[in-house]
């Protein structure tokens, strides 16, 4: 038996010496954490670049940039306003679109049907939905829905611009309809099967089981759910840049042209003449990470609080 | 007890009125798709032989194609997965093996944070860094802000995939006295790998259909580029830039570029799909 | 003791602040399999995970002492080298899933980059397997997943991987108790073939397996040493309280 032993491997004498392995060990570990490091340089990093990148524009107007509703840039005023209505207003709207529609798939989803071809078509069908890019989503809006709505205001006899608030937050919600639903059939997995069961065993419907059990469990990453799929809708640009009119005044009902903080953004900055104007664009877009980071920040605690794997 | 009776009938109709409702919402949710696809298919089959493949772009009225985005959207994600794929493969090994460091735990929702972050900010910063410094919008502007995006897919990936690794089998490779390194990368890698490939290859196919990031690092070009100081085309850029033109001719082309890009995005998914099943470490 | 292989000075294990094992000081026979009882958090798997230096892998463990094989404190060696002489067999089989059946046996070399010429390998990989009682069963297989074995198998893989090192100590940490009882009367059966050529060390919550499979017990009791000797005295007449009512079963 002991015929393998011609050589002794183990002592490490053809491989590497301590000392090296030592080395390349430490090396390693250098790497890792100069990656761990870098990544956290990126993130500091757009930070930090968007706040000098709009300190111009910070200084020149303060507060004011987020109140003032006047944005013109040959009077080198910029208020920021109009954007800010444009944006919360697309992002309310498609929520509120997209609430029926993703709550309803995630119960199915995670109550109903757990298997089955419909809910394979469905789950399908959402990770589909998921994967188009937002310019197609814009592209077919700019082609299909704005002639609707377009049809639409004539009927109601507003002025048929087709583009619009509502056109981008219909665009908005068929966009997160799919994130929000499969966040929230995440949450609904959660709720503890003995718990329905509970439910049911008192009688209970499955509607009552959903109504008074399934949801008063499940609220919070539902919440959390939706404050998500509003962090997506808010900072969403290509989709509503394509359909939103691009008009930087206020916009007076849901069917007027305006502009969102991103779209704003896409349409003007690589026009932008003089450091003012890029800087107030600039500031725009650190609005738009301070707020994306809030947003996340309390969805992602609440989801980890509740042991959600996204 | 008759009243009881009633009552449950009533509550049973409510549970079916119930049912049918969400069942018709769930339906509903999936007309879009159907158009949005029907949509494309029969607008860029109509627009996609090989000579659109293949040619440069050219004037209106000429027939031109789009080989110089496909080429380009290629070169994007080719550096940009070039950037993210180390970086984040080494931060994700980070955080899992070093879990209880504060450092990790501050990279870890710094990531979670910069999945959020809105993309056409991800392109502002891009121009500041790149752009503005080498005067010029460029490919590697482009590709940088790509794998910005694509960091926190894969760092999640790689952790999630490695946590799945049983720690028994780092401990097996370690008292077969394999150095830490090693074990690491010939032990727990190969073994989270199915789960980590899905992780990069969706990442991939997410980035592959970004504008916004791209308007102001790649910007686009109506010619073939190589060169990674000069702006590029990519196939996001030219619908952008096609749709939103007053052209018919654009117009169809830019349906033609949706299809495609659609297939490629399709493909990998299907990929990733694969890889997650059939790949999968069973311990 | 006849020939000792590895010799343990006034040793202490620590995990943060915690003191696990106090003073321990012992001898252990070459070519022998010593079984290691205790109730358990007594600190017998510790004290095993200290002789491959495997308990300063998790976070806050230090020690104090001495721990000698060969004459050599492992302490002063390389932690590497130590683990390739001290194979070790963990409680849940752990073949490499990624790796063939072939590749699992020959691991400890492919993993730290020692290259083998072929015939060497092959020859490594079969006596391996026949010493671990595995080469009838998948030499047909041997490009196979070691996934698809059984867990008697897979443990037994893993004894294989170990030996392939040639090892001059194998550990068993509880090795037979995620296995039914047929595989683990075989793995016993090895452990009766194997202790001839190489020293053993059990590590087990089985009295009975002890008594079968043991030359030599030790027991443990809060991190001492509370008895040590032939298994056939120490079973029939124990010298301290605690070992004989651990024995019969009053506590543990």
């Amino acid at each position: 038996m002991s015929r393998i032993s011609c050589k002794d491997y183990r002592s490490g004498s053809l491989e590497e010496k301590g000392s090296l392995r030592i080395v390349k060990e430490t090396l390693f570990r250098l790497l890792l954490v100069a990656a761990a490091i870098t990544s956290v340089f990126i993130v500091m990093g757009i930070f930090v670049s968007l706040l000098l990148g709009s300190w111009k524009s910070i200084n020149e107007f303060g507060l004011n940039f987020i109140w003032s509703s006047t944005w013109n840039p040959a009077a080198k005023t910029f208020g920021a306003l109009p954007f800010v209505i444009g944006t919360v207003s697309t992002s309310f709207l498609a929520l509120l679109i997209s609430i029926p529609f993703s709550f309803a798939s995630a119960i199915y989803l995670s109550l109903y049907l757990k298997n089955g071809w419909f809910s394979g078509l469905l789950k399908f069908s959402v990770e589909l939905l998921a994967g188009i890019p937002s310019i197609i989503y814009g592209f077919w809006g700019l082609f299909v829905l704005v002639p609707i709505v377009r049809s639409f205001e004539i009927k109601l006899g507003f002025i048929p611009y087709g583009v619009g608030i509502l056109t981008a937050s219909v665009i908005l919600a068929v966009m997160i309809i799919p994130f929000a639903s499969s966040m929230a059939a995440e949450v609904i997995k959660l709720v503890p099967q003995d718990l329905k069961e509970a439910g049911f065993a008192m009688g209970a419907t499955r509607f009552e089981v959903i109504k008074n059990i399934v949801i008063p469990y499940a609220q919070g990453g539902i919440f959390s759910g939706i404050l998500l799929a509003f962090g997506r809708a808010f900072g969403e640009t290509m989709a509503v840049t394509m359909v939103i009119g691009n008009s930087n005044a206020i916009p007076k009902n849901i069917f007027s042209p305006s502009n969102s903080m991103a779209s704003v953004i896409a349409n003007e900055f690589t026009e932008a003449r003089g450091d003012l104007y890029l800087s107030s664009l600039i500031e725009i877009g650190l609005l738009l990470f301070a707020i994306s980071f809030i947003v996340n920040a309390i969805g992602n605690r609440i989801m980890k609080k509740m042991d959600v794997k996204k | 007890m008759n009243d009881m009776v009633k009552k449950l009938k009533l509550r049973q109709i409510q549970d079916k009125l119930f049912t049918a409702i969400i069942g018709i919402f769930s339906i509903a949710m999936l007309l879009p798709l159907f158009f949005i696809l029907f949509y494309i298919i029969k607008n860029g089959a109509a627009a996609i032989n090989w000579h659109f493949i293949t040619s440069l772009p050219k004037p209106v009225g000429q027939t031109g194609g789009i080989s110089n985005a496909i080429v380009g959207t290629i070169e994007l994600i080719g550096i940009a997965s070039l950037i993210a794929i180390p970086l984040a493969l080494f931060t994700g090994i980070y955080i899992k093996e070093f879990e209880k460091n504060k450092l990790a735990a501050a990279v870890s929702s710094l990531t979670d944070l910069l999945q959020g972050v809105p993309s056409i900010v991800i392109g502002i910063v891009c121009y500041l860094w790149i752009v503005l410094p080498l005067k010029s919008f460029s490919l590697l502007s482009g590709a940088v802000a790509l794998a910005i995006m694509m960091l926190p897919m894969i760092i999640k990936s790689t952790y999630h995939s490695l946590r799945l690794v049983p720690e028994s089998l780092k401990e097996a490779s370690l008292a077969l006295g394999t150095p830490y390194y090693r074990t690491v990368i010939k032990v727990m890698l190969p073994a989270a790998a199915s789960g980590i490939l899905t992780g990069i290859i969706l990442s991939v196919s997410r980035v592959a259909g970004e504008t916004a990031p791209l308007l102001f690092t790649a910007f686009g070009n109506p010619f073939m580029n190589f060169s990674i100081d000069k702006p590029v085309n990519s196939l996001p850029l030219l619908i952008f830039n096609y749709a939103t033109s007053p052209f018919s001719d654009w117009q169809k082309q830019a349906w033609g570029a949706s299809l495609i890009l659609i297939i490629m995005i399709s493909v990998l998914n299907i990929i990733s799909k694969f890889m997650e099943h059939k790949w999968k470490t069973t311990y | 003791m006849e020939n000792d292989i590895l010799r343990i000075e006034n040793f202490y294990a620590y995990y943060d602040k915690t003191c696990i094992l106090k003073d321990i000081n012992l001898k252990f026979a070459k070519n022998r399999a010593t079984s290691i009882l205790g109730p358990s958090g007594c600190g017998k798997t510790t004290l095993l995970r200290c002789i491959n230096r495997m308990h300063e892998l998790s976070g806050g463990a230090s020690v104090k002492g001495r721990i000698l094989l060969s004459g050599k404190d492992i302490y002063t060696t390389e932690p590497m080298i130590v683990r390739r002489k001290v194979g070790m067999v963990f409680q849940k089989p752990n073949p490499f899933p990624t790796m063939n059946i072939y590749d699992n046996v020959i691991a400890g070399y492919k993993l730290n980059g020692i290259k083998l010429k072929r015939s060497e390998s092959d020859r490594i990989v079969e006596e391996s397997l026949i010493k671990a009682d595995l080469w009838d069963q998948v030499k047909d297989n041997l490009y196979k997943r070691g996934t698809f074995l059984s867990g008697g198998q897979q443990q037994r893989l893993c004894i294989a991987r170990a030996l392939a090192m040639k090892p001059d100590i194998l550990l068993l940490d509880e090795a037979t108790s995620a296995l039914d009882p047929k595989a683990t009367s075989n793995i016993e059966k090895l452990i009766n073939q194997l202790k001839h050529s190489i020293t053993i060390i059990v590590v087990t919550h089985n009295i009975a397996q002890a008594a079968r499979v043991s030359d030599y017990t030790l027991f443990l009791f809060m991190g001492e040493t509370i008895e040590y000797g032939k298994t056939s005295e120490l079973f029939t007449t124990p010298k301290d309280r605690r070992t004989e009512e651990y024995l019969t079963g009053k506590f543990g």
